[in-house]
């Protein structure tokens, strides 16, 4: 399998005073694919994506994202990355047309091409009677497919969702991820943390985090496979239990 | 929030303008007067014709008044000995005794200060009357720049620098930190935003309601306050331009170095009262010790509370006032870089 790398992580280190919250992770993510981060809470998941948005820098290791070091090139970087942060992140005191219009602003996106996108949009999301409401007051699957797009619109090459279903029902869940599919066949690669089991047998590779390290990395069903398990969730206790257990 | 930001400054100058004032009236005195001549039932009228005294002359006793300034009941008691007006027809001099509540030093010293002055007054018109010349100095006054000692003329443009800083500082220290508190900083961070961009679109906003802010105070304190307005308004708004910048970049370097909203309420806070006290608006700078006085050198309020005096009360022009404009901008020439160098889009 002779696929293009689009994100190359080696021996990444990431430590905070004594606490190693990323133990020497060695990954790549190909493009176009939909790539799971798997783990329990505070194994590391998000601190990992974090150190690949150029939200925070590593102790040590190399970090190549789509051809750029993410020491040097952090500028060029954030030009091709969309994120969505775990933590709901738009602005609630603006209107849900306010919050697309200020982020495409800040890439650039204006006057008749944004008109143009944002409507689309807007459309996509049948959004059109809330369009001019505050987000504080939308609910929060819409609030959360809105993020999402939002870290979408200037059409970045990559995009990264920091448990992005968190707290959301299960109908607005599969929504959810058939905008990331659609997403992913337009040939975006998606980098995405969960901890919901059944989130990770949607994506095409999983690595499962076990207190910063990673326990196995494979598609679900070799993941499976290997463990002999029946679903995820099998895979993820054998995996992460026996670890824990030595404490 | 935007109502409140508008609304809150005017109600702050309707009430402090007419409250904060040096002027004393109503000094509750008890006068004991131990000669019942009619010197000393002269002197006394002349306190209770006074408008800043209200005389009591119920006491009997030394008793008497110790107690009442002991209750509250008093806020001095002046004693006119026996003999007093024996002593002063034989012009051997004589002595009256004032004795103050001086738990507020500054008010004890201004009712020392009016008691004097009617004294003084007064042994004038008997050595005038009596036509002895009695070889003194006398001093005659007139106050410049403020000639009706109009205490809203000198406190209303300290309140509005107060006003404006109190918008530029609190404002600006609680934007960035709460976007971290809430986190939309990330989403704002992972962007290729520039930091100069970010830091003008937090600081232009304020920078334009500051500005909004001190026109209404203006007006309103010339309207209701009658304070002069005898400078260039053009200098003053130039001035406060460089001035909030200045301040504002101060608020956005305590909001990117701290890490919750509390956090830098608190170090406003420090900063600010530290200012406001140091500032000149309530005691004059040139009475602290030189110590205080240095840590003055780098009190952005102080200095703006000198500007706006300078130019409102006294008309300065930009000659006059071209140290300040200096000093103003190296202030912001320094915070600005600064709060953009702090600022971090990576951890």
């Amino acid at each position: 399998m002779d696929r293009e790398r689009i994100i190359i992580v080696k021996n990444l280190v990431k430590k905070f005073g004594d606490f190693t919250a990323n133990d020497n992770l060695n990954f790549e993510v190909y493009k176009g694919e939909i790539f799971g981060f798997l783990g329990a809470n505070g194994a590391g998941k998000t601190t990992a994506m974090k150190i690949l948005c150029g939200l925070s820098k590593p102790t040590s290791g190399e970090v190549d994202i789509a051809g750029f070091d993410i020491y040097r090139d952090t500028d060029k970087i954030r030009h091709i990355i969309g994120y969505m942060s775990q933590r709901f992140s738009l602005y609630e005191d603006l209107t849900v047309y306010e919050n697309i219009r200020f982020f495409a602003g800040i890439y650039g996106i204006r006057g008749k091409e944004f008109r143009a996108k944002a409507e689309k949009l807007i459309a996509k999301l049948n959004m059109e009677d809330v369009a001019k409401t505050l987000v504080a007051s939308i609910p929060l699957g819409w609030k959360q497919k809105l993020a999402f797009s939002i870290a979408m619109f200037h059409e970045p090459p990559i995009v990264f969702l920091d448990e992005p279903t968190s707290g959301v029902d299960p109908r607005t869940r599969r929504q959810f991820w058939e905008m990331i599919y659609q997403a992913a066949e337009s040939g975006v690669t998606v980098f995405i943390t969960t901890h919901y089991m059944d989130e990770a047998e949607y994506c095409d590779r999983v690595s499962i985090m076990d207190q910063g390290r990673i326990a196995a990395l494979d598609t679900p069903k070799m993941l499976k496979e290997n463990a002999g398990a029946k679903n995820m969730n099998d895979v993820f206790l054998k995996l992460v239990r026996p670890q824990k257990a030595e404490l | 929030m935007l109502p409140m930001i508008f609304m809150m400054p005017i109600i702050q100058l309707l009430i402090l303008g007419n409250a904060a004032t040096f002027e004393m009236k109503n000094i509750r005195m008890e006068i004991l007067d131990q000669d019942l001549s009619p010197a000393s039932r002269e002197l006394s009228s002349r306190f209770m014709n006074s408008p800043f005294f209200e005389v009591s002359n119920t006491a009997e006793n030394l008793n008497d008044c110790e107690q009442a300034l002991d209750k509250g009941a008093a806020d001095c008691y002046l004693v006119l000995p026996e003999g007093f007006e024996r002593d002063l027809v034989n012009m051997q001099g004589t002595e009256i005794q004032l004795v103050l509540n001086a738990i507020n030093a500054s008010s004890a010293s201004l009712i020392n200060a009016y008691c004097n002055a009617i004294a003084a007054d007064y042994v004038k018109s008997i050595s005038g009357g009596t036509g002895q010349k009695i070889s003194q100095i006398e001093s005659t006054y007139s106050y410049w720049f403020n000639p009706e000692m109009n205490y809203p003329s000198f406190m209303v443009p300290g309140i509005l620098v107060l006003l404006v800083t109190l918008i530029g500082l609190f404002l600006s220290s609680m934007n960035i930190v709460r976007e971290k508190e809430i986190g939309t900083i990330e989403q704002i961070n992972i962007t290729p935003v520039k930091k100069y961009q970010f830091i003008a679109g937090k600081l232009i906003p304020f920078w334009i309601i500051a500005q909004v802010e001190l026109a209404i105070g203006l007006l309103i304190a010339w309207l209701l306050y009658r304070i002069p307005i005898e400078g260039s308004l053009l200098l003053l708004f130039g001035f406060t331009a460089i001035y909030l910048v200045a301040v504002l970049s101060l608020g956005l370097l305590v909001s990117t170095i701290n890490k919750t909203q509390q956090q830098a309420m608190f170090v406003s806070w420090f900063f600010m009262m530290l200012f406001i006290i140091l500032s000149g608006l309530f005691t004059p700078v040139d009475s602290m010790p030189a110590w205080a006085q240095s840590i003055n050198l780098v009190n952005p309020i102080k200095y703006f509370i000198e500007f706006i005096r300078m130019v409102l009360l006294k008309g300065s022009g930009f000659e006059a006032t071209k140290h300040l404009f200096i000093i103003m901008s190296s202030f912001a020439a320094v915070l600005l870089p600064l709060a953009m160098w702090m600022y971090k889009k990576t951890e």
